[in-house]
Order: structure tokens, then sequence, then C-alpha cells
């Protein structure tokens, strides 16, 4: 009367084994590796390139475990980490700059493995080591710079529209402009409202003035400060891609914050220095007279810098502008032609020099250039079609949208960005991470053994059953981690430790039952199948109420308590799975075939 | 085996008064201590740094006290942690004017005495992020007890909710009380652990409610506190065995865990220790307290229909 039908044991098994083979990567472990990055557009990850690297570690005979290419990147898998960083050298030194070398870990399992995306647990910072920043951006100084920028706008606006006033002043977030009289106030108004968009304006007298005052409008804001924060990220990308770190996390959290996560990384001086730099923008025009070709002579005044393809180019080393002149940078579309276009945003000051430099410059070429580290790059070089007044540039011509994206984001990223500060950090060194591994899978072990060895000797055959059950919830689990790629923490490794504590819970509530039920004089196979339906109702409520609490933990947790969050969660899940279906199927398979059963082993 | 193989029914519900009585002694200690002298927050609430730093041979703290004094950190918190060689060095928000670069000043400070010290963790958290955490935990356990009641209400009835509340918050002010008594470092995982303890006592209600709800249909007729001491004795085996098993590993976290998981441990043990008697010792008396009779979640008809058993 104890069996399963044949779906049910077939599902379980199914379970059981798919649990198998994806646990199965974690046991290999992970083997030391370089990756081989290309860092311009034009370059791509391919075979051409997966030959070069090879005969390039031929050459300096280091002999790579495995190679593999995927769609962004060529990795090559080593021994020891001797031979890796010696790799990363010589890689590095044969390929240039073009390329960024970083080193990595991969995983040591067999290919068919891999190819079925089975994967070793994602483990976090603190047990691989690595640091980990919170980044704060200073939303107000964003705000402040578009209202300051704003204010000597208006006043520009109003001298070029003849309009008497007699003042602006900007007081927090509110920008108050004076007129004399109501008629120049009402002119005022339209022709501001007209070029402020983003702005709300209000009247008010006060004594014998007459004043106009602006605010920003909510979505306004809202779209500065999203704007800020695109802008860092992009920034911090690609400041990071410069530290040569193979699995960056860069990522928005809340409004206002960016966490980067660097695993691997143990010059944490370094890698403040690189993020915390600024980079500048300068607008150079272009020296076209001049010819020049690579390794010749540069002409006096004038230097030579790449552009984003690598292309050379000659430019005049007098500056129009720099990048603090510049507002805002956006991707847009040409009105003419509906091309894709950037608009450029610049101040008061950057207008007027731009107006003169355009002016005396049609037909020629300017070039804008992005320093970061002393080194510049050129982000774009558009060729002047007129004059430009007012502040208003359009970049268009030979541009998909992406790439007015891009070069939005550049713009932007070499403009003063909305200031950062670190307010979190957490470095974890390599030897801690490993110590700390060791610690959270001995006590698990040490637990395990104690815990099968007590239910073995209190419940005989059925604790043996529990066992097992258990060794298959911590199987199911750990297999689910893998699989989802769930950033291992070592609270979460506590966490593993405490569901399988709580998960035998399950059993004893079952075992006991069965107990009960026999000591009622029920006879065995009935107690079997009362015992586990009675015990089911229980074990259901009393894991819905752990999975409430795994719940509100994840949703309000952070780092670490959201790594063990997790873990809860899913290992709820797994224990009723085991506890119940394969418990059962394991005593089904000892005791449900017997027609006659006088007596089960349960102590 | 068996430990338990109890005849008759023991009377828990007789020494009710009793039990509360103790628990709420405990309960006023707790809040007296937590009042007095507070949580020791560790630096995931208040900000600040923490580093460790591991050294070649045995650390002369003094040494490094009177090294960070040179750079104006005199009262830096200086102690070992976990053996003689590393040392954990605290410094409060309040005296760190460089913020993050801190830990790369007082590296190099003790790089100049000893070039063996490794630096093992560095952590620092400024203040807005401290008070976040601490909003978010104070969410986290609003939602976790509302969650409960909730789900308890409904599955039961609004008393067993309130009942089971009660009895495991006041584990969680025992806890407290405990990290206040003794100024444990209260940190982001103490308080993951003190949420686990949340959730794992209320099981163990559930429980015990699960079998006072089935005996109200099984035993008609029969005193309200008669029913509630037979679902307690027969469940107090599996209470004992679970909470030992769960018990064996928490132990096992506690000594081989590390220093990281230690106040985890710690505070889990006495949750499990203080769940035991809460959910057997006040939960149920609060429940008798709030007068829970058989008609409160059984329709006659209904309980018929329960009866036919397969």
């Amino acid at each position: 009367m104890n069996r399963y039908p044949l779906w049910k044991n077939l599902l379980v098994l199914a379970a059981l084994v798919l649990g198998f083979i994806y646990t199965l990567p974690n046991f290999y472990g992970e083997a030391p590796a370089v990756q081989v990055l290309p860092l311009r557009s034009n370059l791509k990850a391919d075979a051409a390139l997966l030959a070069r690297v090879e005969d390039v570690l031929k050459a300096a005979q280091l002999n790579p475990e495995a190679m593999s290419l995927d769609a962004t990147s060529v990795k090559a898998r080593f021994n020891d980490t001797d031979t890796q960083i010696k790799a990363k050298d010589v890689l590095h030194a044969q390929l240039g700059d073009d390329y960024m070398v970083a080193l990595n870990l991969l995983a040591r399992s067999p290919q068919w493995l891999t190819s079925m995306n089975a994967l070793p647990m994602y483990l976090g910072l603190d047990l691989r080591g690595g640091v980990h920043f919170l980044l704060q951006i200073d939303m107000k100084g964003a705000l402040d710079k578009a209202l300051e920028s704003d204010s000597s706008d208006m006043r520009s606006s109003l001298r070029e529209a003849n309009i008497p006033y007699s003042g602006v002043t900007r007081d927090g977030s509110m920008i108050t402009i004076k007129f004399r009289d109501a008629d120049s106030r009402g002119k005022g108004e339209s022709e501001l409202k007209q070029r402020f968009s983003g702005l709300e304006f209000s009247t008010r007298e006060e004594g014998s003035e007459f004043l106009l005052q602006a605010h920003l409008k909510q979505q306004e804001q809202i779209r500065i400060q999203e704007s800020a924060v695109q802008q860092n990220l992009v920034t911090l990308r690609n400041r990071v891609n410069e530290l040569g770190v193979a699995e960056p996390v860069i990522q928005q959290q809340g409004a206002d914050r960016i966490v980067v996560q660097l695993p691997g990384v143990q010059d944490t001086a370094r890698a403040k220095d690189i993020l915390g730099r600024t980079a500048t923008l300068e607008v150079r025009l272009v020296d076209d007279e001049h010819h020049y070709a690579e390794g010749g002579i540069i002409p006096f005044g004038t230097e030579v810098f790449k552009d984003r393809d690598g292309t050379p180019l000659l430019v005049k080393k007098s500056v129009i502008l720099t990048g603090e002149r510049i507002n805002d940078a956006q991707p847009g579309f040409d009105s003419r032609n509906n091309e894709p276009a950037v608009h450029i945003n610049l101040d008061a000051i950057g207008a007027r020099k731009f107006k003169e430099a355009t002016r005396e410059n049609v037909g020629k070429r300017m070039a804008i250039i992005l320093f970061e580290k002393g080194k510049g790059e050129i982000v774009t070089a558009p060729v002047i079609r007129e004059e430009i007044g007012g502040g208003r540039v359009q970049i268009s011509g030979k541009m998909n949208t992406e790439e007015a994206t891009d070069t939005a984001l550049l713009l932007r990223a070499g403009a003063l960005a909305a200031p950062m500060e670190i307010v979190e950090e957490r470095t974890v060194g390599p030897s801690l991470g490993a110590d700390n591994i060791k610690r959270g899978f001995d006590s698990t072990k040490i637990g395990f053994v104690a815990i099968s060895v007590f239910m073995v000797i209190y419940y005989l055959m059925f604790g043996g059953v529990s066992v097992l059950a258990l060794g298959a919830n911590l199987l199911l689990l750990v297999a689910l981690l893998s699989m989802l790629q769930a950033t291992l923490t070592l609270p979460g490794m506590a966490g593993i430790a405490l569901t399988l504590g709580m998960a035998i819970d399950s059993n004893v509530l079952i075992n006991e039952r069965i107990r009960e039920e026999l000591r009622n004089g029920v006879p065995p196979q009935t107690a079997i199948h009362e015992g586990y339906e009675h015990a089911f109702a229980t074990i259901l409520d009393s894991n819905i109420t752990a999975l409430i609490v795994g719940v509100a933990l994840f949703m309000f947790g952070s780092g670490p308590v959201k790594g063990f969050a997790v873990v809860l969660c899913l290992g709820i899940l797994t224990s009723i799975f085991s506890a119940v279906l394969v418990s059962r199927l394991l005593v089904n398979l000892i005791y449900g075939r017997k027609a006659r059963l006088n007596k089960v082993a349960i102590g | 085996m068996e430990f338990f193989r109890i005849k008759k029914d023991i009377p828990f519900m007789s020494y009710g008064r009793y039990t509360t009585t103790i628990s709420l002694v405990t309960f006023l200690f707790a809040v007296f201590f937590l009042a007095t002298k507070g949580l020791n927050f560790g630096v995931d609430f208040t900000g600040g740094t923490v580093m460790e730093v591991h050294y070649a041979q045995s650390a002369d703290l003094d040494k490094v006290r009177s090294q960070l004094g040179s750079i104006g950190l005199g009262d830096a918190q200086v102690q070992n942690f976990g053996s003689s060689k590393d040392v954990l060095i605290q410094v409060p928000l309040k005296q760190n004017k460089a913020g993050s670069k801190l830990s790369e000043q007082v590296m190099e400070t003790l790089h100049q005495q000893d070039a063996s010290a490794e630096l093992r963790r560095v952590e620092f958290v400024g203040p807005q992020v401290g008070k976040d955490l601490v909003e978010n935990g104070s969410m986290a356990l609003l939602l976790v007890s509302l969650g409960i009641v909730g789900y308890l209400w409904l599955r039961f009835e609004w008393k067993f909710g309130l009942a089971a509340i009660i009895a495991n918050l006041h584990d969680v002010v025992i806890i407290l009380g405990f990290f206040a008594f003794f100024q444990w470092e209260f940190s982001l995982s103490v308080l993951a652990a003190v949420l686990a303890v949340l959730g794992y006592s209320v099981n163990e209600s559930v429980v015990v409610f699960d079998r006072i709800r089935e005996n109200f249909r099984k035993m008609r007729k029969t005193e309200v506190n008669v029913i509630i001491d037979n679902a307690i004795t027969r469940t107090m085996s599996r209470t004992v065995i679970t909470h030992a098993c769960t018990q064996m590993m928490v132990t096992s976290m506690l000594f081989l865990g590390g220093e990281t998981l230690h106040y985890f441990a710690l505070a889990l043990t006495i949750g499990i220790l203080f769940s035991i008697y809460s959910s057997v010792l006040v939960a149920s008396p609060l429940l008798m307290m709030f007068g829970v009779s058989r008609e409160d979640f059984i329709k006659p008809e209904k309980a018929e229909v329960e009866e036919v058993l397969p």
C-alpha cells in the first residue's frame, strides 16, 4: 500500500540526477586563468585572436591547460598562479594597449559540463577575496550645477532678447529674476519659458519689484539625477577596464548609489585612485593644413592624438574650450534630416568662446579630446559648417544611434561629473577568503556528521532514511545555487548549515508521528502512511513561516545578509521536497512492497 | 532508542502562572539591560573603519596603539582577533577624517614598524549607510512580524497569531538582552540570525498549535487545558530532538566557523534555547489567556467531514 506511482518515482529520480550533474562542477574546483578582451570596437574576439594568443604563449613556453573562445574574450587556463601571472605579463607586452589582459578563475570541470551551463557556485567577495565599494553620487551638487548654469544662461537670453531686468539670483533650488515693471516681466516670462522647458515659473510682487521665480520641474530633476548616475556608471566602467579585473560588478543601487565589486583585486589604493580620478575634456582645432603620416614629423604647435578606432589626427595645441563649460550632452536626432546626432549644451562663457571660434573657422574640423591619466583620445572630430551661437551645439553625420549615445556619454564623462564619494568599503584578502571557505565547509561537515550519527542511533532505519534525505537536500541546494549562479557569501554558507539543521525537523516530525501511530497499535504499513499524511500539514505550516522570514530578509537585507536570505529561501524549498518526497520514496522502496509487515526499524 | 516515553500528560497549563512569571522577569531584565547598557553596535550600523591585520609573529598591541597614536588615532580600539598574530583595529567615524583613505594611512604606518603586516580585511562604512541599515533592519523585523501574524491568523485564528508573535518577539528581546549585557558586538549577521530565530521559533509554536487544533477535533468534550497539555506532551519528543539536531549544527559553527560566524552562531544558540521554552511555556498559556475554544475554528458540520479518515 505504500507505493508511489511510476511518474512520482521518475520525478524524484530526475530531480536527483539533475541535482547531481549541477553539483558536479563544484568538485572540480577552479583554476587560475588569463582572459584577453579587445578594448576597441573594431577589434573582435575571434579565431584569429585565439591563434595569436596561442602563439604568444607558445613562444614564451607557457603551456595552458585549456583555451577557449567566447563572444567577448579569449580565455586560457593554467596549472598554477605562477604561470598565470607570467602569461599575463607576456600577453600584455605582446598585445599592447588595445587589449585588456585580466586575471580570472575558470572552472576546471570538463567541457561537456560547461556546455550544459553547469558551473560551480559563484563565490562572493568574502570567499574569493576582493574589493567592494559603495559610491554615493552628490545629487545636490549635480542639481546645483544645473541651476547655476541655468541662471547664467537666463542672463544672456534676456540680454539677447533686449528685455530689461535688474538681477538674477539663485537661492537654494530657486532662481529669482527681478524686473522693474510687469510688462517686461511678462515678456521675460514668455521668452524664458520657451527656452527653459525644464523649469517651472511663477510670479510674485515684493515691494516695488516684480519677481519671476523658477525652480526645476520634478521630471527635470529626475532626468538630471538619472543622467548623473548614468554618466558616473560609464566613467567607472571605463576606468575599471584599466584595472584588468575579469568580472567586475558595476551597478546602480537605489537612486544615487553605485556598487563596484572587483573580485581578486588586492591593491585597494590603486583601485581607489583610479576610480576617483576625474577625466577632462578639451575642444581644439584639427590641423588639416599639414599632412601627417605615422612616425612623421609633427609640425610646431600641434600634437597627435588617436581617435577611438586608432587613426591618428594632427591637432592644434591651443584649447578653445574645456569640459567644465559643457553643461550637458544628450543623444538625439538632427531636426533637418533626422539623422542621429549629439546635442551639446554649453554654459554662457563656453557659448561665447564657441561662437567666436566657429565664426573664424567655418569649414574646418574641430576635435573633442578626452583626457584620462594624461592620455588623450579623440572622441569625435566634426566639421564646422556654420557659426554656432547660443551655446547649443549639434554634432551629426556618419553616426548611428548607438554611436551617438556613446559619444554623448563620453562627452558627459569628460564634463565635470557629479562628484562621488566612497561611503562603504569592504576588502577581503585572498587568504582570509580561503580560510572562510574552509571554516564554512568544516562546520557544515562536522554538523552534518553529528546529526547523521544521532539520527541513525535514535531512529535506526528511519534515521538512515532521514540522513539520506538530508543528503539529497544538500545536493539539491548546492545544485540550485550553482544553476542560478547566486552569489555565495560566508553568511550564505552559514545559511546552508542552518537550513540543514532546520530541515531535519521535517524528518523528526514524520518519524515521531510514525512512532506514535505504532504505539497506538496501528499496523506498520498504515502507521507509515498516516505518519507522512499527518506530518505534512505541519511541515508546510512551519516552512511557510520560515519562508516569510527569508523573503523579508531578502527584501531589506543588504550584501551578506541578502546572500543568507537567498540560501534560506532555496533551502526551505529543497527541504520540503527532500524530506517529504525523497524520504517517502526510500521508505516505500524498503517497506512498501511487503504485503505483511509486522515490524519496522524505527527504534 | 527513545528518550520520551511519557504515559500521562504533563499538566503544563497548571504551571502557566509560574512559567509566564519567569519569562516576564527574564524579559524585564533583558529590557532593563537594553535600556541601561544598550547594544554594542558594530561598524555596520555606527559607521567607521574596521581593519584586520595579520602579522608573521605575535603582534605587540601596545606598539600598534602607539603607532596609531602618532597619526592621530589614539582612540582607535586595538585587540587580538582569533589568534595573537591577528589584530583587529577599529576606528570610530568621528575620528576618521580621511574617510575611505584611512586604511592606507594605517597600513603605511604599520609597515614602517613591521613589514610582515598583511591587510586581511577592511570595512569602511560611512554614516549614511549605517543609518540605512538600521532602517532596513527595523523594516525587516516589522515585516516578518506582520507576515507571521497574518499567516497564522489565516491558517488558525487571530489568537494563535498573536500568542505566537508575542512569545517569539519575547525571544528576540531576550537575545538582544544577552547582547546588551555582555556587550557582544551586534553586527549585520547577528541581525540576520535574530530574524532567522524568529522564523525558527515560530515553527515551534506552529507544531504545538497544529496539535492543539487536531486535538480539538479528536477529543471532544475535553477541557481546553487538558487538550493543550496533551498537545505539548505529544510533541515534546519532537521538540527536543529537532532542537538538539539544529543545535549540533549551530555548535559546530560556533566553534569551527571562525570569528565572523561566532556571534551569528551565539545568537542562534540563545534563540534556540529560549524558543523551546517560549513556544511551550509562553505561547500556550497566552493562548489560554486569550480564551481559545473549540468553536474558534471548527464548525460542527465541517468537523464531521474531517473525521472520515481514509
